[in-house]
């Protein structure tokens, strides 16, 4: 973007400016679908406590990932870190950040399925045992799919920092993904006030 | 070139016979049907069709007056503001908009959505919302794919397709309540000139009320898309004077009478897997998949409606239902000749 | 302006095009990222499933002509009528819609391409390949046991005649993933629409000048955006289900069928709006041109556009008035449902307005626009019928429903997609189409609209419910379904003129010019067809209409604007 303005004429590129910037505009309507995608499954999740017929039900077996929660809204924190580093062209502060934002996003993941493991296993909770089942696995599994696919394009950038391709040029890029990452936190305030709080 | 277009209307001619030449059979229906005026939502005999029809009449003359108005304007205004043949080629003056039309335009619709909104809450809760008396007939309404099962709790009748009420008066009424439920996936209950519909859905129980104050048959139909045979998802509904619906109270609650000179044909419906899904009164049949066959003479239609209940179109549907029928759920019987005719001899009996 | 340069350039590269051999001109289309081609593409797309889901349609009125026919069994019916639907909104609505913004909105606002031109490539085809996987149920949806073929469940799919006990085999599997593949594909144009718009107009473009097409084109992104996800989760639900053994419409397990219709109508109820508002969008444009004057009221009918888009987010369980929601919830969703006619409202009467004091010219666009004006009227009346809580438990799902919405998918949608056609396809190919077939089409196409919507009202209101493979006689239907059969069977030969009007102008139509029309937005600055970069320079604009500032210096619109 920098290098076109010495070809369009100088008014333009001030018009241009005033113009907001197409990642983020972009990602604010990715963010605007998902949002209405997710709130269809918060509301069959609120919609069907209680109807189960048959257990178990969440008080029985849910209790609250604090630590998975404090790493994932960390993690959000350690980004912005990451972003003000690359801003400023530290790669080296840029990538310790970064790497640290991808283990936090790593261990909600791990965590997760050692929760699932549990209420598969031990507590006999499966997607189709009930309709708490049902609507706690989408849900939560949405929410996780959409951690893996943030976790998989942080790895990206993490093997490209490590291979030295990363600069302050990709800046834009980089925030927009954080942008999805910050939203994908958000989305699990969301999930953990229902599932975790209101639904027990 | 004249004969392409020779050839396109010989295909449309063509393609127009077909519909006439696969005229099925339409089992003695179209003359029973004739004989029952036409089931339109504006020939109204009972409360809650009354009042939609007085809201309908309402809303239709606004709706109406408003198409006036607009579209004379909009044909008013393509005649007079058409170019003309000597047109100079000038531009007309450029308008770009008026902020009191717009008011105007908008204030007088909002004022007519409010007054609509009104009177369309007050019927809503005139039709949804009325108690039901004490000793009021209620009918458990129970739809299946794709016939529809009648249970009078009070009065220990089962029947299927064709309901019978008592006649309603317009002084003092004598409504009928209808709980619905829905033993598959989602139906509707319709009769037009009854009452608007009430959707029949699976683990939910809605319920409604008619008090037809007109004695006759009134045709309905299912009206939520169920699945093969939805079209052909039919209902009656009879209302006869209070005389005359005590006498059909009571034969229902009778058991058929045994008729020795048609045992066989009953050996044959007890033996094979009838007595699976259906229930004869009195006798080791008690089947719940299949309509109640209890008194199934005492109905004019079979098969929810697609055929006259005669011993021939029983004898067709008794040996294979998707003569008539081409989803229905029960299967061929595969009787031999003897044994149909001696089962159709006994269902005969059924009265 | 910018465009006469362009001129030879483009005619070089058009004649260097021409010289390649076939394979070479099909890989130039099949990697495309230029909008132009991707819109084209859509709309051609759109307008092949038009007439494959017609002809069903043919078939569904050959069936139901006369009474008690046994032209199709009902099973084959059943699929007809849901394949009819689903294709008609996914297939053709939505592709040939977004397909015209997809091509228009970078012309109009003076930029060289969308946003993102690769996701646009990847939502076509994406889309393009849900809408084969939809037809190939035909061949393919034979599951386990048997039973299977084509979906046949309604285009709304209620649960739980969509879970495994009432719809075995694959049909309706097939059902659920070519719709989600083709709503990634809406919801990537989405995201390119408004990325596009906000970020890439012209200089001097501010929002308050973009054409009214753009600014609907903003709005119909917005309501893709947040209307298409409630289907898609309630689809991924549903496969769950059916998939997984989950439970979200199993009514045996406690779950809700109502729940399925809350959510499809929730995507349902917006959906249409983004289908007509589109149709707005062209009117917005066309009536203007063809009336000689400004359009009346820009600001109000930008408001009006976004009024109608919040309001339909709310009214959706109109749909449901049947279910046996509470007198509360009836009166709040017939409330809704009338408010949202008042903005629809003033559109009209704005378009009124232009009309009025203009210089009418009645080409082929003007004529289908005008239809549209009086049908759009009617279907909006009929609309408010149905809005009536109590009224609407004797219409809806009967043959009122039908012809209502019906008037709206094409009284006015495809009244509006024709006069867009007419209008932009000189732009797009460099040739006009012919005005007398287009008469011929129009005339042909009117008189058989009316013949079966107007008279497929009274089928409803005297008891006929739709989605049914036959009536039996005697019922006071048949000579109704007849006159509805015949004025099919007109449209379908008005559709013939149309299809021969495009073969033949392809090749030999009168060339078109730059601006055949003499109208005021931005493409029309350009050649037709545009080059490959639209426009040499980026244009400079300083009012709504640069083209007329163009060609009145003494009188231009940022005077008066």
């Amino acid at each position: 973007m920098a290098a076109a303005s010495s070809v369009i004429p100088a008014t333009a590129a001030r018009w241009r400016e005033t113009l907001p910037r197409r990642g983020h505009v972009g990602i604010l309507s990715l963010i605007l679908t998902e949002s209405a995608f997710f709130s269809i499954f918060v509301v069959a999740y609120i919609f069907y406590l209680g109807k189960s017929l048959t257990g178990p039900f969440p008080k029985d077996v849910l209790s609250p990932p604090i630590l998975n929660t404090v790493c994932l809204l960390s993690s959000s924190t350690t980004i912005v870190f990451a972003i003000r580093a690359l801003r400023a062209n530290s790669i080296r502060t840029f990538a310790i950040w970064w790497f640290i934002t991808f283990a936090l996003g790593l261990e909600f993941l791990t965590g997760t399925g050692l929760e699932w493991h549990r209420l598969i296993y031990h507590d006999g909770l499966t997607i189709r045992t009930n309709l708490f089942g049902s609507t706690y696995y989408s849900l939560v599994g949405l929410h996780a799919l959409h951690v893996t696919i943030g976790l998989l394009l942080i790895l990206l950038v993490l093997i490209l920092t490590m291979c030295g391709y990363m600069n302050d040029r990709h800046i834009e890029r980089t925030d927009v993904l954080s942008w999805y990452w910050h939203f994908v936190d958000a989305v699990w305030v969301v999930v953990f006030l229902t599932v975790y709080v209101i639904g027990r | 070139m004249r004969r392409w277009w020779l050839t396109i209307a010989i295909a449309i001619a063509v393609a127009g016979c077909a519909p006439v030449a696969a005229l099925a059979n339409d089992w003695g229906m179209g003359d029973s049907n004739s004989r029952i005026p036409p089931s339109s939502v504006f020939d109204s005999v009972s409360t809650p069709a009354h009042e939609i029809n007085t809201l309908a009449f309402f809303v239709v003359s606004i709706t109406t007056v408003i198409f006036l108005i607009v579209a004379g304007l909009l044909t008013y205004s393509i005649v007079r503001f058409r170019a003309r043949p000597g047109d100079d080629g000038r531009e007309p003056p450029q308008v770009y908009g008026s902020n009191p039309i717009e008011f105007a335009w908008t204030t007088v619709p909002v004022i007519i959505v409010l007054v609509l909104i009104l009177i369309t809450a007050r019927t809503i809760y005139t039709v949804q919302a009325p108690a039901r008396p004490p000793g009021a007939l209620s009918v458990h309404v129970i739809a299946h794919q794709w016939w529809w099962e009648f249970r009078y709790p009070g009065l220990g009748i089962v029947t299927a397709n064709e309901l019978h009420v008592p006649l309603s008066d317009l002084q003092s009424p004598t409504p009928t309540f209808l709980d619905l439920e829905s033993a598959d996936v989602a139906h509707s209950f319709w009769v037009p000139r009854l009452a608007g519909k009430t959707d029949v859905i699976p683990n939910k129980k809605n319920s409604m009320w008619i008090d037809p104050h007109v004695a006759g048959t009134y045709l309905g139909q299912c009206g939520e898309y169920c699945g093969t045979e939805h079209a052909m998802m039919l209902l009656r509904v009879i209302v006869e004077p209070r005389a005359d619906f005590d006498r059909w109270v009571a034969a229902e609650q009778q058991p058929p009478a045994l008729d020795a000179s048609v045992g066989h044909g009953r050996r044959v419906f007890e033996s094979t897997a009838c007595v699976n899904c259906h229930t004869i009164r009195g006798t080791a049949a008690d089947g719940r998949f299949g309509p109640d066959l209890t008194h199934l003479m005492t109905r004019e239609t079979i098969g929810a409606g697609v055929a006259m209940n005669t011993r021939d179109h029983l004898k067709v549907w008794v040996s294979d239902p998707r003569v008539m029928k081409p989803g229905a759920l029960m299967p061929a019987m595969n009787l031999g000749d003897k044994d149909l005719d001696d089962l159709v001899a006994y269902l005969a009996t059924l009265r | 302006m910018a465009g006469s340069i362009d001129h030879e350039i483009a005619l070089g590269a058009v004649d260097e095009r021409q010289s390649l051999p076939i394979l070479g001109h099909i890989h130039e289309w099949v990697v495309t990222v230029d909008h132009k081609r991707l819109g084209i593409m859509y709309i051609a797309g759109g307008l092949f499933f038009f007439l494959v889901a017609g002809l069903q349609a043919a078939t569904i009125r050959l069936q139901l002509a006369v009474p008690d026919t046994g032209i199709v069994p009902p099973q084959v019916f059943n699929r007809l009528l849901t394949m009819h639907g689903t294709a008609m909104v996914f297939l053709v609505g939505m592709p040939i819609l977004t397909g015209f913004f997809n091509y228009l909105v970078p012309l109009m606002i003076g930029a060289r391409d969308l946003a993102f031109p690769r996701l646009n490539a990847f939502g076509f085809w994406l889309w393009f390949f849900g809408a084969l996987l939809l037809y190939f149920s035909y061949i393919g949806g034979d599951g386990l046991y048997g039973a299977g073929s084509a979906p046949d469940v309604g285009w709304f799919a209620y649960a739980p005649l969509t879970e495994l006990p009432f719809s075995r085999g694959n049909s309706t599997d097939y059902w659920i993933l070519s719709i989600l593949l083709t709503s990634v594909g809406s919801t990537a144009t989405a995201i390119n629409i408004i990325a596009t718009a906000f970020c890439l107009r012209c200089e001097g473009m501010t929002l308050n000048k973009m054409p009214v097409l753009v600014w609907l084109a903003i709005v119909v992104a917005f309501m893709m955006l947040v209307a298409l996800p409630p289907l898609s989760a309630a689809q991924a639900m549903l496969l769950l289900d059916r998939f997984l053994g989950a439970h979200f419409f199993d009514t045996q397990a406690g779950g809700s069928a109502i729940l399925w219709q809350h959510f499809f109508w929730i995507f349902g109820h917006p959906e249409v709006y983004i289908l007509v508002i589109p149709a707005f969008a062209f009117a917005s444009e066309i009536i203007p041109v063809f009336s000689r004057k400004v359009i009346f009221g820009y600001s109000v009918m930008v408001a009006a556009s976004c009024a109608i888009a919040f309001i339909s987010l709310s009214v959706w369980a109109h749909h449901m008035f049947a279910v046996g929601m509470t007198p509360a919830g009836n009166s709040f969703f017939a409330a809704s449902t009338m408010l949202v006619g008042v903005p629809t409202g003033i559109k009209i009467f704005n378009w009124l307005g232009t009309i009025w004091g203009g210089k009418l010219r009645f080409k082929v666009p003007m004529l289908f626009n005008l239809a549209f004006l009086f049908q759009f009227l009617v279907a909006g009346l009929t609309g408010i019928m149905l809005a009536v809580a109590p009224f609407d438990w004797q219409l809806t799902d009967t043959y009122f429903v039908v012809a209502h919405f019906h008037y709206v998918l094409i009284g006015a949608i495809v009244f509006m997609i024709f006069a867009a056609i007419y209008y932009w396809f000189p732009k797009a190919t460099g040739r006009m189409l012919s005005e007398t077939l287009g008469k011929w089409h129009f005339w042909l196409f009117l008189i058989g609209f009316h013949l079966t919507f107007d008279t497929m009202h009274f089928a409803g209101l005297r008891g006929m419910p739709r989605r049914i493979y036959t009536y039996q006689p005697g019922r006071g239907l048949e000579t109704l379904n007849l006159i509805e059969s015949i004025g099919a069977l007109v449209q379908g030969i008005a559709v013939l003129v149309f299809v021969i009007n495009v073969l033949c102008s392809l090749r030999a139509g009168k060339a078109a010019g730059n601006d055949p029309w003499d109208a005021w937005t931005l493409e029309w600055s350009t050649t037709s067809p545009p080059p490959e970069y639209n426009f040499a320079e980026p244009p400079v604009v300083r009012s709504r209409r640069p083209l007329w500032d163009l060609k009145h210096p003494e009188d231009p619109d940022w005077k008066y604007e």
